[in-house]
């Protein structure tokens, strides 16, 4: 199951493409675009101005299942970068596959009688407050703490710890909803839409748990050490 | 069928050394064989215990909460009708291990093991199926109850069973509708006409 090909900064981006082309995704929010000719990894880091130990972080825990990122690593990573890329990610949840998902499900409603199409979106809506809430949680108590850490203030009794033990799960909704959309909608609605509409789900589904492995695996980890004084950026107390 | 029949054999435990070892007794022995390993049942494992076809399941009850591993048994029994074999690396109380069809320590010879998974097999064939995959009239009653935002407690006194059996009941719809909220479950209801758009406004 472990990482079978190491990603490095000599790899050229094209080639981790290759690799996994749900990477995709990922180089959006870490702001790398495409044309990126034969850059290799290291060539994007310096253009974008992110630190190779965070990139291959991220990269490795969204590619290898049951990556388990070296303490060494984990110390000379930049958590800024990591934050940023969450940041990033959120935004990009919200506004893009929220928005895209919940068009393409009205579309597939469409057809369907009134109480159909309300019960669904009802439903739609309620997951999107619901990650929206999760989300908040981390923009408003999760990362200013991690920034109040950056800056060398305390977190006033917050501890990286509490996030970890408060970090609910996300994913029952969309499940139940990959469920409705494969098993029980009318026979109205389009096959060929309704099978977009599950893909898209499926891989939302799986971008969100890499999205969460990111922050268990990848952040919370990190701050831990920074808590301990141990990272390179926050230095010997 | 090819000529290897040996039994299928699904190890549910944390150790990788341990899991290894069985690996290692059938390679010895026969008869059994290592279909698959799960280091823990979060993340789809009730996709694969579902899927994976095993004749047997060997579990550590250690990757169950403290407070579910007296139900470890009828856990698992939601996604498979393999026989369930408990591995004694913890202690519990000796009615605890009692719901499983054997129990392996892990100090038993090799033979034994092997002897104690055949048993486990035949005392399970000897039990009756769970019924089919389709929702029974008394489900869909108590799908209904849950979809108008009733509490267990409420569904149970409306019927006069117990909350055990509304329990039991809830968690059957969801294994077989793979539907885990209650906002969820109202969708199917809505989708399958068990209810009217009126009475979730």
């Amino acid at each position: 199951m472990g990482q079978e090909i190491m990603i490095t900064p000599s790899m050229k981006l094209a080639d981790l493409i290759e690799l996994n082309y749900r990477l995709l995704d990922v180089m959006s929010r870490l702001g790398v675009g495409l044309g990126f000719g034969e850059h290799t990894i290291a060539d994007a880091c310096r253009n974008c101005g992110i630190s190779e130990s965070s990139f291959l972080l991220i990269c490795n825990e969204y590619a290898c299942n049951g990556y388990v990122p070296s303490g060494e690593l984990l110390a000379s990573a930049s958590v800024a970068d990591i934050m940023k890329y969450l940041h990033n990610s959120h935004i990009h949840y919200m506004d893009s596959e929220m928005e895209t998902l919940r068009l393409s499900l009205r579309e597939l409603m469409a057809p369907a009688d009134e109480a159909q199409r309300k019960v669904v979106e009802k439903f739609f809506l309620d997951y999107k407050a619901e990650v929206k809430n999760h989300f908040s949680y981390e923009e408003d108590v999760v990362f200013p703490y991690v920034e109040a850490l950056l800056a060398g203030k305390s977190g006033n009794g917050y501890s990286i710890a509490q996030f970890e033990e408060n970090h609910s799960n996300i994913d029952e909704k969309l499940n139940d909803l990959k469920n409705i959309v494969m098993k029980y909608l009318p026979d109205v609605c389009d096959p060929l839409l309704r099978n977009r509409v599950l893909y898209h789900i499926f891989c939302l589904e799986e971008d969100l748990h890499h999205h969460t492995l990111i922050e268990d695996n990848v952040l919370v980890p990190m701050v831990d050490l920074m808590e301990k004084g141990l990272s390179a950026e926050y230095g010997e107390r | 069928m090819g000529t290897d029949n040996r039994k299928n054999v699904l190890l549910i435990m944390p150790s990788a050394l341990v899991a290894r070892g069985f690996e290692s007794v059938f390679s010895d022995l026969g008869e059994f064989r290592v279909h698959g390993v799960l280091a823990d049942l979060s993340n789809g494992a009730e996709v694969r215990l579902k899927n994976i076809g095993a004749d047997v399941i060997v579990v550590d009850p250690v990757v169950f909460e403290y407070a579910s591993r007296a139900n470890a048994r009828s856990l698992i029994s939601q996604y498979s009708d393999a026989a369930v074999v408990g591995l004694r690396t913890i202690s519990m109380s000796e009615d605890a291990w009692k719901q499983f069809d054997e129990v392996v320590d892990i100090y038993d010879a090799p033979p034994v093991i092997v002897r104690k998974l055949r048993a486990a097999m035949t005392s399970r064939s000897e039990t009756p199926r769970t019924e089919g995959e389709e929702l029974s009239a008394r489900e869909k009653e108590i799908l209904v109850c849950v979809a108008k935002g009733m509490l267990n407690k409420e569904i149970a006194d409306y019927y006069s069973i117990s909350i055990h059996t509304v329990i039991t009941h809830r968690k059957n719809i969801t294994r077989k509708t793979g539907i885990r909220t209650v906002a969820g479950l109202t969708v199917y209801a809505l989708l399958n006409n068990l209810i009217d758009y009126s009475s979730i406004e």
